[in-house]
C-alpha cells in the first residue's frame, strides 16, 4: 500500500511545489507593477481651497451670471505650476445686493464646462443639452442628474470675491465632494 | 524511414538553395508548419464573404507597424505630447501620412469589426463548436474599442481632451469600484501627466498585448474548426491558399486604398483647383494643445463612439439613474446577449433572434448617430425664415410659457404649434452654437500651429503657454469679442470695410477700437463728419465735448487747419504708437510732431512730451497709442494722464484682469502678435 502510494503522493507534492515556485516567481514582478500602479488611489486633491477669483466691481449687480477664472497655484505629478487656471466659476448678484452667488462651471453630468446657453436665459452644456437655471436648478429634461454645484462665496471687506473652490463626483445624484 | 520519406517529398531542393531549405526544415520542420498553414481546405471554395476577418488582421497590423514608428517619436506628458504630436504631423517628412495612416484606419477597423461581426452572426458561424472562438472574437471587438478610446487621447490636444473627461466620468459612475477605477486610470484625482502615460501604456501596451493573446487563440481556434462554410456547398473545394488568400489580399489592399484615399482626397482636390498643398494639414487633424481652463464648446467623441454620446440624451430627465442606465446597464445588457448569443442559437428561433438583434443594434447605433449629428449640424439645413414668427415670439416673451400662452389667444391648437416651431428654433440655435464653436476651434488649432512653428521654437512650459499668452488667441477673448461681453460689451471692434459695419458699429455704445493707433483710425478722428459719429464719440458722454467741438469747428475750418496738416497729425500720432503708416515721410511726421505740441493746436489741451501744457485737461498724447498708453487707459481711464475726472463710463480693469492680461488686450488691439508669413487664417472678428 505504501509503495504504491508514494509515488503518487510524490507525484502530486511535485506539481503543487512546481505551480507554488513558478507562480510566487511571477507574483513578485507583477505585485511590483501593480503596486506601484495602484499608488494613484493614495493620492488625494488639494480638497477645498479658498480662493480669490475677482473684485466685486466686477460681477454687476444685473442678476446675470458671468464667468470668471479660478487660478491658484497646482501640481501634476512632478510638475508645478504657478498661478494656472484650474477651472471657472459662474458669479451673479442680484440688484443691490452686496453678496455674490457662485456655481462651479463644471457640469454635474460628465464634466464638460457649463455655457451660457445661445438664448442667453439660462445656462446650457455643449456637450449633451443640460440646462440650468440662473440659480444652477435643473431645467427638466436634462440628462444631468443634479443641479450644478453651488460653491461658498464670500466677500471680504475690501471687495475681493474669493470662492471656495472643489471639485465633486460627476454623474451621481447627490453631491459628493471630490477628495 | 520516416526521414528518407520527408526528403523525398516532392519540396525537396536540388541545388544549394533547395540543400539548405532541406537543412532548415531537417532542424525546425518549417516545411510541416507552412503547409499546415496554408493547406486549408476551404469547402465551397473562396469567397468574397470570407475576407472580413483577414481585412481585421491586417487592419491591426497596419496599426501595429504606424503605431511603433509613431512611438518612436511620441513623448507622453502634458509638456510634450501635443508638442511631438505636432512635430510628427508638421515638421517630421511624411510624418502627416504615417499619423494620417494609424488615425483612418483606427476607423476602418471599427467598421470593418461590425462588418465581421455581421458576417458571422448573419452566417451562424457563431453556433457549436465555434461558441469560444466567437467569445474570444467579442472580446477583441471590446479590446480594440479600447485601443480607439484611449488613442483619441494621446495628442492631448481639446478635443481628446474633453471627451476624455466625459469618458472616464462615465466609467466613473460603476457603482462600488468606480470612483477607483476612474482614479486610476486617470492616474490621481486630476487630468495630467499620468493620465497620458498611463493612456499610452494602455493603448501601445496593455491592449494590444492583450488583444494578440486572444488573436493567436482565435486564430489557432479558427484553423482549428475549419472556415464555417456558408451553406449549402454547391460549389467544389479550393485551397486556402492560394485561392482564398488572393481574396484576402485583394480585400486588404482595397481597405488600405480607401484609408489613403480619404487621407489624399482632400490634398488632391486643393492640388486640382490649383492650390498649394500644405501637407501638415493633410491626415488626421490635431487640435489646439488640452486647456482645462477654455471650455470646448465643440466637444465631441470620435463618430463611431457618438452613437453612446447621443444615448445618453436619450435618458434625459431620468437622473442618475438615467445616466446609469446610459451609460453602464443598457450597453452592458446589450454585450451580455452577445455574449449569450452561441447558447441561444441553439433554439429554433434563436439564430433568427440573433440576426434580428445585431442588425437592430447596428440599425439603432446608425440612428442615434444620425440624430447626434443632425443635432449637431440642423442649423445648416434648416430654413431660418420659417422660424421668424417663433424667433419673434420667443424674443418678446423671453420663452415664459405663460406670455407665449397669453399671446397666442391661449388657443392650444396654436401653442401646441408654436411649441414645436420654438424646439425647432432652440435647436437650430444650438446647433449654430456648436458649428459657431467648431469653427473656433480650427481658429484655434491653426494658431496654434503657426506659433508652435515660431523659429524660436516651443518654450519647454509647452505649447499651451505660448497660446496663453498669445494676444490673437487671448486678445478677442479678453476684450469680450464673442460674446460682447467686457470690453466689447461697450466698444465694437469691426473692420470698417466688413459688410455689416455699420450697423454693429451703431450698436456699440463706445468707439470702435478696430485699428485703434494707425494713422487710419486718427484720420476718422480727425474727421468733422465721423468724429461725433458712432464710430467714436457717437454714444459717449464726449459726444459734444470739447474733443468732438475742436474737430467739428476749428478743423473742419481749413484757414485753421490744412488738410495736410491734419494729415501730419494723423501720421505723427501713429508714429508715436510705433505703428508707422506706410505713406508718411519723416517730414510729415516731424510736422505732425510740431503741431501735437504747439500749445495754440493739439497743445492747447493735451500734453505732448515736454510742450508745458501739463495733465489734466485732455489724455496725454506722449507715447499715445504704444502698448504702455493703451495698458495705462485700459487699467484705469480716470488717472489724470487719460480723462481723469471726465472718464465717461469706462471701469478700471487694473481691478478685473492681470497685468498681462491688460497688456495682451494692448497688444492685440495694436495687432502686434506672431505673424509667420504663410499663415492661412483667421480674422477673429
Ligand atoms: S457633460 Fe454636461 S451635459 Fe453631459
Amino acid at each position: 500500500m505504501v509503495q504504491h502510494e508514494q509515488p503518487d503522493r510524490r507525484g502530486f507534492l511535485t506539481k503543487l511545489l512546481a505551480v507554488a515556485c513558478g507562480g510566487l516567481a511571477t507574483l513578485v514582478p507583477a505585485g511590483a507593477g501593480l503596486w506601484a500602479f495602484l499608488d494613484p488611489l493614495r493620492r488625494r486633491g488639494g480638497g477645498a481651497q479658498l480662493i480669490q477669483v475677482t473684485e466685486i466691481a466686477a460681477v454687476p449687480d444685473d442678476g446675470l451670471p458671468r464667468r470668471f477664472a479660478v487660478v491658484a497655484d497646482r501640481k501634476d505629478a512632478w510638475t508645478g505650476y504657478s498661478a494656472e487656471p484650474i477651472g471657472a466659476v459662474w458669479l451673479r448678484r442680484d440688484q443691490g445686493s452686496e453678496t455674490v452667488r457662485a456655481l462651479s462651471a463644471t457640469c454635474p453630468h460628465a464634466g464638460c464646462s457649463v455655457d451660457m446657453a445661445p438664448g442667453g436665459n439660462c445656462f446650457r452644456c455643449p456637450c449633451h443639452n443640460s440646462e440650468f437655471t440662473f440659480d444652477g436648478g435643473m431645467v427638466p429634461p436634462s440628462p444631468s442628474p443634479r443641479a450644478m454645484d453651488a460653491l461658498e462665496c464670500e466677500v471680504g471687506k475690501d471687495g475681493a470675491v474669493s470662492v471656495q473652490w472643489r471639485k465633486f463626483r460627476a454623474g451621481v445624484a447627490e453631491k459628493v465632494a471630490q477628495s | 524511414m520516416s526521414d528518407t520519406n520527408r526528403r523525398a517529398a516532392p519540396a525537396a531542393g536540388q541545388g544549394p538553395l533547395g540543400r539548405l531549405a532541406d537543412f532548415l526544415d531537417d532542424r525546425t520542420g518549417y516545411r510541416a508548419l507552412v503547409h499546415e498553414a496554408l493547406f486549408e481546405r476551404v469547402p465551397g471554395g473562396a469567397r468574397w464573404r470570407y475576407v472580413w476577418g483577414s481585412t481585421l488582421v491586417f487592419a491591426f497590423m497596419t496599426q501595429v507597424i504606424t503605431g511603433l514608428f509613431l512611438w518612436a517619436n511620441y513623448a507622453p506628458s502634458a509638456q510634450t505630447a501635443w508638442e511631438s504630436v505636432y512635430y510628427i504631423q508638421h515638421e517630421m517628412t511624411g510624418g502627416w501620412l504615417l499619423r494620417g495612416i494609424h488615425h483612418f484606419m483606427a476607423q476602418a477597423m471599427v467598421v470593418l469589426l461590425a462588418l465581421h461581426l455581421l458576417q458571422v452572426v448573419i452566417d451562424g458561424a457563431y453556433k457549436a463548436p465555434r461558441e469560444v472562438n466567437f467569445w474570444l472574437g467579442l472580446v477583441l471587438m471590446m479590446l480594440v474599442l479600447g485601443m480607439a478610446l484611449t488613442g483619441y487621447l494621446l495628442p492631448w490636444d481639446q478635443k481628446g481632451y474633453w471627451a476624455t473627461i466625459v469618458a472616464t466620468n462615465l466609467a466613473g459612475i460603476v457603482p462600488f469600484a468606480g470612483p477607483s477605477l476612474q482614479q486610476l486610470v486617470v492616474g490621481g484625482p486630476d487630468y495630467g501627466h499620468l493620465t497620458l502615460t498611463r493612456f499610452f501604456a494602455l493603448h501601445a501596451g496593455f491592449l494590444p498585448a492583450t488583444l494578440v493573446l486572444f488573436l493567436v487563440v482565435h486564430l489557432a481556434l479558427f484553423r482549428k474548426h475549419g472556415l464555417h462554410a456558408r451553406q449549402p456547398v454547391t460549389r467544389p473545394d479550393a485551397m486556402f491558399w492560394p485561392d482564398q488568400v488572393l481574396k484576402d489580399a485583394v480585400a486588404m489592399l482595397a481597405v488600405m486604398a480607401v484609408v489613403m484615399g480619404v487621407i489624399l482626397v482632400p490634398a488632391v482636390r486643393t492640388m486640382l483647383a490649383g492650390g498649394e498643398v500644405d501637407w501638415g494639414h493633410v491626415g488626421a487633424e490635431l487640435g489646439a494643445p488640452a486647456d482645462p481652463s477654455e471650455s470646448y464648446a465643440a466637444a465631441r467623441p470620435e463618430w463611431y463612439f457618438l452613437f453612446l454620446f447621443q444615448f445618453l440624451k436619450v435618458f434625459e430627465g431620468w437622473g442618475a439613474t438615467g445616466e446609469f442606465l446610459g451609460a453602464i446597464v443598457v450597453p452592458g445588457l446589450i454585450m451580455a446577449v452577445m455574449f449569450l448569443m452561441p447558447i441561444l442559437g441553439n433554439w429554433r428561433l434563436g439564430h433568427r433572434f440573433n440576426v434580428a438583434f445585431t442588425l437592430g443594434i447596428l440599425a439603432g447605433a446608425g440612428l442615434l448617430t444620425a440624430l447626434a449629428l443632425n443635432e449637431d449640424y440642423c442649423s445648416l439645413w434648416i430654413d431660418k425664415a420659417s422660424l421668424a414668427d417663433a424667433e419673434k415670439l420667443h424674443a418678446e416673451t423671453g420663452g415664459d410659457h405663460e406670455k407665449i400662452a397669453a399671446a397666442l389667444g391661449d388657443d392650444p391648437v396654436r401653442i401646441a404649434a408654436m411649441r414645436k416651431q420654438l424646439a425647432k428654433l432652440e435647436a437650430y440655435r444650438n446647433s449654430q452654437a456648436f458649428l459657431a464653436a467648431s469653427r473656433q476651434a480650427e481658429i484655434d488649432a491653426a494658431r496654434a500651429v503657426e506659433l508652435a512653428g515660431r523659429p524660436e521654437r516651443i518654450p519647454p512650459t509647452g505649447a499651451l503657454d505660448l497660446v496663453r499668452h498669445d494676444p490673437l488667441s487671448r486678445g478677442p477673448r479678453l476684450f469680450g469679442l464673442l460674446e460682447g461681453k467686457d470690453c466689447a460689451s461697450c466698444h465694437a471692434h469691426v473692420d470698417p470695410q466688413a459688410a455689416d459695419a455699420a450697423t454693429r458699429v451703431a450698436a456699440a455704445s463706445a468707439p470702435n477700437l478696430h485699428g485703434f493707433g494707425t494713422a487710419g483710425w486718427v484720420r476718422g478722428l480727425l474727421d468733422p463728419e465721423r468724429v461725433a459719429g458712432p464710430e467714436y464719440f457717437g454714444n459717449t458722454a464726449h459726444k459734444d465735448g470739447d474733443m468732438a467741438g475742436y474737430v467739428r469747428d476749428e478743423m473742419a475750418d481749413a484757414e485753421k487747419w490744412k488738410p495736410a496738416e491734419i494729415e501730419a497729425v494723423a501720421v505723427a500720432l501713429a508714429a508715436e504708437a510705433g505703428l508707422p503708416d506706410p505713406t508718411a515721410t519723416a517730414a510729415q511726421v516731424e510736422q505732425g510732431r510740431a503741431l501735437i505740441a504747439a500749445v495754440d493746436r493739439c497743445g492747447s489741451c493735451h500734453n505732448f512730451h515736454d510742450n508745458g501744457t501739463g495733465l489734466g485737461t485732455a489724455p496725454d498724447l506722449t507715447g499715445w497709442g504704444g502698448r504702455e498708453w493703451i495698458a495705462g487707459i485700459v487699467a484705469n481711464p480716470a488717472q489724470e494722464r487719460f480723462y481723469g475726472d471726465g472718464n465717461d463710463r469706462m471701469p478700471a480693469f487694473e481691478k478685473l484682469l492681470s497685468t498681462e492680461q491688460i497688456g495682451l488686450i494692448a497688444d492685440w488691439l495694436r495687432g502686434s502678435w506672431y505673424r509667420s508669413g504663410t499663415a492661412h487664417h483667421h480674422a477673429a472678428d
